[in-house]
């Protein structure tokens, strides 16, 4: 175990000649509304929202306000499912399809594969990969162990999920997200599964990990929003629409403040609203 | 509260140790009992040999006819093993039509269901009519008598993949193909196996019947053919070497299957 690791270690390769970087866009919503086929409610509407770029944005809201919903539309999951009206653009006009990962509540790790293969997955599932040779397979592997490295699992590669903690697995989730190496990454509570201590630390290793990327992070959690959030909204409302709240203008992660206390309490207060 | 881990794991070993043996002594054991249960049995109501033979004598039977038995248990084994595969690959052929093309699952599954309600004793005659008294009718019987439990366990398994792979596959814009091959395929397998399972147990079934229905040669033939003599110590050693097949065969199938999917439950 260890001679393969130290192998493919000794072929180190510069980042950039394996996938290039694609800058990372902002978006924009202009006044959306969505509904679902099969029902005659709406569940978005009037929605207008701007996730800038290479920032993180967190949505809060209420369980089943639609939140979900509208992250599962721009992970392009919903198509055939839903009506979508209104406007939805890049600031690099280019289609979201193929700029964006997704990381979901659960880790959502293949039992079936290591460690090391499931960070792989996006390029065994991607179309291209047949045509890949021997070469590009091989700059694969040290991609991924190197972000295995980063996400502190580099003695782990060859474990299968379940021999991993809850933490553990979402590292490497994080890991496969970063191997994907999209501009946009859509998360929908990622880290809601886990204990403090561990939210806490792989909160700050995604926001150190996602730098350079648009993040739109669904969360319930207002501590998370607001150690994290660049762009916070909060949505409510039947159909659900989206208020933007201002953030401190702190570095981020933010330790907790008084600031960020009153933002706390500003927060509780509208989503409490929504429970009437 | 520093030495409660050493506690724990003193106490782990202990347990195991005091409350299971090797399953290998186990089922000796088990077999043990079951042979002197038999004695006692025949001393006790003082039954004739041709009613309830003595352990003893089925013994020396196995030994004295083992050229014999040997031979028809080849055949009813490759009876066996190839209904399996038969069996194993229409299922999963059956299975993946079903979930490919959905208007095609409307008008096979009735046929699946219609498959099951007609009795496979019931077509044993027509079987041996259309495929002759060798190996093949059997090979089918046994295919036949699987198929139900290994189509509807692998469709179910194919069907019930996790949504969350499946949207994960999906913003990796993975192809339908690709699909199926890296996330739904590997992700039925614990279902699948349970299928298998089944399906190793009841095939032996299969194979017998179609052989006492008509054949030359296997187990099941010379059951009837012992049966006819009154040789009720050589139906009971051809009943023993039955079992153990069949009771060997999952054993192997099951060992095989728990190595090859580790993260079954």
């Amino acid at each position: 175990m260890l001679s393969m690791t130290n192998k493919h270690s000794a072929k180190q390769v510069p980042k950039q000649t394996v996938l290039n970087e694609i800058k990372a866009p902002s978006l924009d919503i202009k006044d959306a509304s969505l509904r679902y086929h099969h029902s005659e409610q709406y569940v978005l509407s009037s929605l207008n929202m701007h996730f800038p770029a290479a920032q993180w944005t967190c949505i809060l809201g209420r369980s089943g306000c639609g939140k979900s919903s509208l992250l599962r539309y721009l992970a392009n999951l919903l198509v055939d499912k839903v009506t979508w009206s209104g406007q939805l653009s890049t600031s690099t006009n280019l289609p979201l399809q193929n700029q964006i990962a997704y990381m979901a509540q659960q880790d959502l790790l293949m039992p079936w594969l290591s460690v090391l293969d499931n960070v792989l997955l996006s390029e065994k599932l991607s179309n291209k990969s047949h045509k890949t040779g021997k070469q590009q397979k091989s700059l694969h592997i040290t991609k991924a162990q190197q972000l295995l490295e980063q996400v502190g699992l580099s003695d782990k590669i060859h474990y299968l999920p379940q021999q991993l903690s809850g933490g553990m697995r979402q590292r490497v989730a994080l890991a496969r997200t970063l191997m994907q190496n999209k501009p946009v990454v859509l998360m929908d509570e990622p880290f809601s599964a886990l204990d403090a201590v561990t939210r806490y630390r792989l909160q700050n290793l995604a926001h150190q990990l996602l730098k350079d990327k648009t993040v739109v992070l669904i969360t319930h959690d207002p501590q998370e929003a607001i150690r994290l959030a660049n762009q916070l909204y909060i949505m409510q409302g039947q159909p659900a629409f989206a208020e933007s709240l201002t953030v401190p203008d702190s570095q981020i992660p933010r330790s907790f403040d008084t600031q960020s206390a009153s933002l706390q309490q500003q927060i509780l207060d509208r989503l409490e609203q929504d429970y009437e | 509260m520093s030495n409660l881990p050493p506690m724990i794991n003193l106490a782990k070993p202990i347990k195991s140790k005091d409350k299971t043996l090797h399953p290998v002594l186990r089922s000796l054991l088990t077999f043990a009992v079951i042979i002197a249960i038999w004695q006692a049995v025949v001393i006790v109501f003082k039954l004739p040999a041709f009613i309830l033979p003595e352990p003893l004598s089925v013994f020396e039977r196995l030994i004295a006819r083992y050229d014999v038995l040997l031979k028809h248990s080849w055949v009813t084994t490759q009876e066996i093993i190839l209904g399996l595969l038969l069996g194993l690959s229409m299922g999963l052929c059956f299975a993946l039509q079903m979930l490919l093309f959905k208007p095609i699952k409307r008008w096979l599954l009735p046929i699946l269901i219609t498959s099951q309600a007609i009795p496979v004793f019931a077509i044993a005659p027509i079987l041996m009519i259309w495929l002759g008294y060798g190996i093949a009718s059997k090979i089918v019987m046994a295919a036949m008598i699987i198929f139900f439990p290994v189509t509807t366990c692998c469709y179910d398994g194919l069907k019930n993949t996790p949504t969350g792979y499946l949207d994960l596959a999906k913003t990796m814009n993975a192809s339908k193909w690709k699909m199926l091959r890296h996330i739904q395929l590997p992700a039925s397998l614990p279902t699948l196996a349970s299928g298998i399972r089944v399906a190793v147990v009841i095939a032996p079934i299969g194979a017998v019947a179609g052989e006492w229905v008509g054949s030359s040669e296997g187990l099941g033939y010379l059951m009837l053919q012992a049966n006819a003599r009154m040789l009720i110590d050589e139906m009971f050693a051809a009943l023993f070497i039955l079992s153990t097949i069949s009771v060997g065969l999952y054993f192997i199938t099951d060992k095989v299957l728990k190595k090859l999917i580790p993260w079954e439950a």
